[in-house]
């Protein structure tokens, strides 16, 4: 692999990711190199069992690859400590869920805070800048609503202010429009163009052809490897030239 | 980083998020700390009367008393002060004014006093005008022993008040004729009332002169007397005891390097004799209720394993937002210190209450009080527990994995 692009944000060399599950090696990822850039807008699909979600993981700094090299924003992740990787997550990344991921007992605002206080300082001094990003994601009037009291796109809204309170390199996204109806889903995915316009880098993994076709950018794994990185309409086209083809032969 | 505000903040919410299991959980400690609490404070008031009854005595009094050694008397042998040492510290201890002897006239258990029908049994002493004023403690109708009485063996007594009321004579008792051991005195005069020390009167005693009561005594018995002096000077206590005691061995035969036959002891080591008594009560009582508030920190480990477990989810997403193992060992562990402090601080109250209100229903029962000590101590315990039983469960939540945790359904 050629030298990363000075304005790479992640970088993947010879990733693998090896599970045992009863003893059994299971190899999730079998060797992914991938590299995204500043004010990319990417989607990850690929199959059930693929190792998308795998890849999710090692990107958001939240699973150590088995082997190759991880590099976020110019950090190698694979030389750190866990307490410094909860730093380079709390720092550098967006993490946004398919599930949300909310604090059940804490205020929309509260959860928003979240990332921010592990950073240190004062609730006050965080305050104002949670206030901004639920303002953002256009919940400005849902400040003190717990998670329950809140649609399923809300909540959504909400774990996107989140992962963008604390100004991260990335934005990482892992099926967000999983546990949403087609018309919140579209409001999401208007949400994260949105945010892609204004310069978030968005690596988004999903299953729904029609969100990944609103991405620039389309990786798709199978079997734990990239087969096919290419902008996102020549990968459609070549989407619908394979479903001809798997249409006329069934 | 956590702060420590936030992390309490979010501790505190958490206590609250589980009213009623985090209420009963604290439960536990709060029976723990409230029984402590109330058999201190109970027992230190208590001891807290005596050392007062013993202030009395005066900080500057010495009392010279015998001294058998356990062995020696299963082996029969009795140690005595008699009449000589009397004499000899009259004579030759300087420094010292109103020495009085005390000899129990009937023995330690005291004898039968009967008055118009009525009968009474109580303590016997003999002893001479001196002793109220090496006691402080004075007549209050009627006059107390005499010289003239000592001089003449008078068969007089000075009787204390709850002896006149045990005989139902305490109208108009000078003058009237009271059997004490078979033998007629007349009452001259009734003490000072002292009240009660641990539930036992001060005021149920007879006294006669020490002459009449040596007159008393059987030939072949001798008398074994307790001899209490001032010393004039408080600065020179120390040198006036070992004076005294020197006087003694010399007296007794006593060779060097033999252990003493009596001992010379000041109000205050009374006092404090009885006080490292209570102190000792109070420390065993206090052990076996902390056991209490050992399964009190049981079930608070208990409850925190609970929920690490329940909050297994909420681990892993406060781990993937960033937060490092030390901001969740200590979120779980200021939970349980938290717990098992409020727990505390209430069990402390309730103690107290406890105690007090227990010394104010049981009558003739000391007030309660409580030593600033215990209170810390309490406090300090509490917040012990929380950190011994809290630091396994919040252990295991910090060592969680982010993944795995976020996966725990």
């Amino acid at each position: 692999m050629s030298a990363p692009a000075i304005n790479a944000i992640l970088t993947l060399e010879a990733v693998e990711k090896t599970f045992h599950v009863a003893g059994e090696p299971v190899h999730a990822l079998r060797g992914v190199d991938l590299e995204v850039t500043r004010g990319e807008y990417a989607a990850i699909i690929g199959p059930s069992g693929s190792g998308k979600s795998t890849l999710m993981n090692v990107l958001g700094c939240l699973e150590r690859p088995s082997a190759g090299r991880y590099a976020i924003d110019g950090v190698d992740a694979a030389a750190l400590d866990d307490d410094a990787l909860a730093d380079l997550r709390n720092r550098r990344i967006g993490f946004v869920f398919q599930d949300f991921h909310l604090l059940p007992r804490a205020s929309a605002l509260d959860n928003v805070m979240l990332p921010l206080l592990y950073r240190g300082g004062s609730r006050r001094a965080h305050r104002e800048s949670a206030q901004t990003a639920l303002a953002d994601v256009g919940l400005a009037d849902r400040e003190s609503h717990l998670p329950m009291q809140l649609s399923g796109g809300q909540r959504q809204r909400v774990a996107i202010a989140r992962a963008l309170v604390g100004n991260p390199a990335i934005l990482l996204a892992d099926e967000p429009t999983g546990n949403l109806d087609a018309a919140t889903a579209r409001d999401i995915m208007d949400l994260f163009d949105r945010l892609n316009v204004r310069g978030h880098t968005i690596v988004l993994v999903t299953h729904d052809a029609s969100i990944a076709r609103r991405c620039r950018r389309t990786i798709r794994l199978a079997d734990g490897r990239v087969v096919d990185d290419a902008p996102s309409t020549e990968a459609a086209l070549r989407d619908a030239g394979s479903l001809q083809i798997a249409g006329r032969a069934c | 980083m956590l702060s420590f505000a936030e992390t309490l903040r979010s501790a505190a919410a958490s206590i609250r998020g589980h009213g009623l299991r985090s209420g009963l959980t604290a439960l536990g400690l709060v029976v723990g700390v409230a029984s402590v609490i109330a058999v201190v404070a109970i027992v230190q008031g208590l001891s807290h009367r005596i050392k007062e009854g013993f202030a009395g005595l005066g900080a500057n009094s010495l009392t010279v008393k015998s001294y058998t050694r356990f062995e020696d008397k299963l082996q029969g042998r009795e140690n005595r002060i008699g009449t000589a040492d009397l004499d000899e510290l009259v004579l030759r201890l300087d420094g010292v004014r109103d020495v009085s002897p005390v000899l129990p006239v009937f023995g330690p258990f005291g004898a039968e006093v009967r008055l118009a029908g009525k009968t009474a049994h109580t303590r016997v002493f003999a002893t001479t005008p001196v002793y109220q004023y090496t006691r402080q403690n004075f007549p209050a109708q009627g006059r107390f022993i005499t010289e003239a009485d000592e001089k003449h063996r008078r068969r007089v007594a000075v009787v204390g008040a709850k002896l006149l009321d045990d005989l139902d004579a305490t109208a108009a008792p000078i003058g009237k004729f009271v059997e004490i051991g078979g033998e007629w005195f007349k009452i001259v005069g009734v003490m000072e009332e002292r009240g009660e020390l641990f539930g036992i009167s001060q005021d149920d005693f007879v006294l006669m002169p020490f002459a009449t009561g040596l007159a008393l005594l059987p030939d072949q018995v001798e008398p074994d007397i307790g001899i209490t002096f001032n010393v004039e000077d408080v600065e020179k206590l120390d040198e006036v005891r070992d004076r005294a005691t020197t006087l003694l061995r010399r007296k007794h035969g006593i060779k060097a390097g033999r252990e003493n036959d009596f001992k010379v002891e000041t109000a205050e080591q009374l006092t404090d004799s009885f006080a490292s008594l209570f102190d000792t009560v109070t420390f065993v009582f206090a052990a076996i209720v902390g056991i209490s508030m050992l399964v009190g920190g049981i079930g608070v480990m208990n409850m925190m394993l609970v929920s690490v477990t329940e909050r297994t989810r909420e681990i892993g997403i406060r781990k993937a937002l960033g937060a490092k193992k030390r901001d969740i060992l200590a979120q779980f562990l200021i939970e349980a210190v938290l717990l098992t402090t409020i727990g505390g601080a209430i069990g402390i109250g309730v103690g107290y209450a406890l105690g007090y209100g227990a010394a104010q229903l049981i009558p003739s029962f000391p007030p309660a009080v409580l030593p600033w000590w215990a209170t810390v101590a309490a406090f300090g315990f509490s917040a012990g527990v929380g950190i011994a039983f809290g630091i396994a469960p919040a252990a295991r939540a910090a060592a969680l994995d982010p993944m795995a945790a976020l996966r725990n359904e």
